[in-house]
């Protein structure tokens, strides 16, 4: 039904446009005037009289149509005949939305006729829609989580969901167990994704950023053209791959060469997470510094070399100097990602929420607790479910922050350097 | 009376003396060969101008002497330039030390994103010219004093190069290519960016660099060339086509090409 009305609309569209705009050009020669808008716009704001809002009207009432059955109450055989009747309205009055829309138009249409401008007011206004979709759904998201937050608030203490040291949402089998109403202390899962998320980094900005260097100053641009688009291949390897890469290979080699060191480690670990999650993000690291290592003009360098500075020299004086709030920023989005990374954590570092340095220890993060909570099956209104929208909300909160932190050194740094 | 004649000696004796002296040099990029032949003496503590239509090879030819056309990858040279007579391209020369000797100015003022301050102090920190803060400080300040410029800036030295003008920018670069003590400075259309007024600061601050400091020039002002230099190259499609004494090649070149470019019938 939806379907052959969309199909039937396509074809009027096509007619309401070719017809409207042969009439424009019959315009053109009967008098001495100019036409004012191209005989496309005439048939493009006959679209925006007709089909437009009746394209509107058509899917806003149809997508309301279950929500207008149900909440009517009625039964079934009643609400079968509702819903045909409603659907038969729906498509009569979007016909006479066209219908009046075509007459209202030939009214209005002649040589003066600013189509032009309709049309150039109808594109902002999709373009305007478009925009307003995504800040809403932002916002729409970010309201859920709040109110979902404060539902798990209403619950839990929000001093001890922040500064508790004790994770384990498990609901309780006996009533004398240890955290049988559950304990909902969130440190110790930032305190892991802090864990992961350093160690990653200390092996991301070295290799990454030494790695842009090399290609943007040091490599021939044979090398730098192979070199480049591998790195891409690699930042688009899916992280589960990454994931199972550390399961199974980082994560026992770490076990065993430090168990052969005289350390104790387990076999799922914060450093196996975090190395491979750190090569995970050297592609990305790289190639967006190497993009802002790139943009800084050649004339800078040139004006270090004719001093009788080395390559290297002129990198760290020079340009790294000029390229640095592009790369803080760079770092920043690689600490975004690493913060919402699960996959490789599920696989390497484990589930048990360890409150630890340690490195060789099982540690979890905010993200794997989120998927871990809800997942399986799960009632709402339980504090073990709204405690993942609070997790979302603080993990929310700490990447604003981030982002608000990146944008003020960007900032210092323009003013300084422009 | 016999001081005054040992002084005007003694100036001839500089005029003549040969500062650079270019052998038979031809640059390729690629397959594409963008000098020919190129022969000619530079005279020390004398302003040398480059002239000809664009694409003639004078910046090319400039980007010799220091080598800078090293860091071009499909740029190569062949023949024989020599600095106070040692082969430049000599493999035991260091091209660091040599840049150093040769400093150089862009067309387009470049000064680094750092003070001003910084940017004066750059060449002589990785040269290791001053061992200690005040002597950094003398140093900044008698570029700066050389450049003509100290007195502008000598309230804001720690606000960013770039927030000076254009003209003030282009004497930074100066300035900071003064701070290595160089023996030769080369400038590649210094005022081409540059509206009248601090044009004129610039070719008055070259005059008076002449003395210390022997100087090429490549500019696409025919006025400018005749200002500012004692000495004039005419390059045309590659190849020195005159080379002599500003005066006479302005006056009475001896070359139809020249006469043509200097009356504004090629360019
Ligand atoms: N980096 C380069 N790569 C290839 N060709 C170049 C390069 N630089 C200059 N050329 C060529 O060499 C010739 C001389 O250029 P240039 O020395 O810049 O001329 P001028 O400074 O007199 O305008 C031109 O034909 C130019 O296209
Ligand atoms: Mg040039």
């Amino acid at each position: 039904m939806t379907s052959f009305v969309l199909l039937s609309f396509l074809l009027i569209s096509a007619f309401l446009f070719l017809y409207f705009r042969s009439k424009a050009i019959s315009f053109i020669g009967s008098t001495s005037q100019k036409l004012h808008s191209r005989p496309e716009f005439h048939g493009g704001a006959a679209l925006i009289f007709t089909i437009i809002p009746a394209l509107f009207f058509y899917s806003f009432v149809s997508i309301a149509k279950d929500l207008f059955i149900r909440l009517a109450g009625y039964n079934e055989s009643e609400a079968q005949m509702v819903a045909s009747l409603y659907d038969v309205i729906t498509l009569a009055v979007a016909v006479l939305i066209i219908v009046l829309g075509f007459l209202l138009f030939t009214k209005k249409q002649n040589i003066r006729f600013p189509a032009r401008h309709i049309v150039e007011k109808a594109i902002m206004g999709v373009l305007f829609f478009a925009s307003g979709i995504a800040v809403l759904t932002t916002i729409g998201i970010f309201l859920s989580v709040i109110f979902e937050s404060l539902s798990f608030f209403s619950q839990y203490a929000f001093s001890d969901f922040l500064f508790g040291l004790q994770w384990s949402p498990q609901t309780a089998l006996r009533e004398d167990q240890v955290g049988s109403s559950g304990a909902f202390g969130a440190v110790p899962l930032f305190a892991g994704t802090a864990l992961i998320t350093v160690i990653a980094l200390l092996v991301a900005v070295p290799v990454g950023l030494s790695a842009a260097i090399y290609l943007s100053d040091y490599a021939t641009p044979k090398f730098r053209s192979i070199a480049k688009p591998i790195l891409e291949v690699l930042a688009g390897i899916p992280t589960v791959v990454y994931g199972f890469f550390a399961a199974l290979t980082i994560a026992p080699f770490i076990r065993n060469s430090s168990e052969s060191l005289g350390f104790t480690a387990s076999s799922e670990s914060a450093l196996a997470a975090g190395l491979v999650m750190g090569i995970m993000l050297i592609p990305f690291i790289s190639s967006l510094s190497d993009d802002v290592i790139n943009a800084v003009p050649q004339s800078l360098r040139d004006g270090s070399y004719g001093l009788g500075a080395t390559k290297s020299e002129t990198m760290k004086r020079v340009v790294l100097p000029a390229a640095l709030p592009g790369i803080v920023s760079a770092v920043l989005l690689a600490v975004s990602r690493a913060i919402g990374e699960t996959m490789i954590v599920v696989m390497a570092a484990g589930q048990s929420a360890n409150l630890t340095i340690n490195p060789l220890e099982t540690v979890t993060t905010v993200t794997v607790q989120i998927v871990a909570l809800l997942t399986g099956d799960i009632e709402f209104d339980t504090p073990k479910t709204l405690s993942a929208f609070a997790l979302g909300l603080v993990l929310f909160i700490i990447t604003l922050i981030l982002n608000f932190i990146a944008l003020r050194v960007v900032k210092k740094y323009r003013e300084q350097y422009d | 009376m016999n001081m005054i004649v040992s002084d005007v000696a003694m100036g001839v004796e500089m005029a003549d003396q040969v500062k650079i002296k270019v052998n038979d040099v031809d640059v390729f990029y690629g397959a594409k060969q963008a000098l020919f032949g190129v022969e000619l003496d530079i005279k020390a503590n004398q302003v040398t101008s480059l002239i000809g239509p664009s694409g003639c090879g004078k910046s090319t030819f400039l980007k010799c002497l220091n080598r800078m056309n090293d860091t071009v990858d499909i740029a190569r040279i062949q023949g024989l330039i020599t600095l106070d007579g040692v082969n430049v391209y000599d493999s035991k020369i260091d091209v660091v030390e040599l840049r150093a000797r040769v400093g150089m100015v862009f067309q387009k003022p470049n000064p680094f994103p750092k003070s001003i301050y910084e940017n004066i102090a750059y060449g002589a920190r990785i040269h290791g010219l001053a061992s200690t803060k005040a002597d950094l400080d003398a140093i900044v300040a008698s570029s700066l004093e050389k450049a003509g410029l100290f007195e502008e800036v000598k309230d804001r030295l720690h606000e960013p190069g770039t927030s000076l003008s254009g003209g003030q920018q282009q004497r930074l670069c100066i300035a900071r290519a003064i701070a290595v003590s160089p023996e030769v400075i080369l400038m590649d259309e210094p005022c081409s960016a540059l509206d009248p007024i601090a044009t004129a600061k610039v070719e008055e601050l070259i005059d008076e660099l002449k003395q210390n400091y022997t100087i090429v020039i490549v500019t696409h002002s025919m006025q400018q060339a005749a200002r500012v230099s004692q000495y004039t190259a005419f390059f045309h499609l590659g190849t020195l086509v005159e080379y002599g004494e500003t005066k006479k090649i302005f006056t009475s070149p001896t070359d139809k090409r020249t006469e043509d470019y200097i009356t504004g019938r090629i360019g």
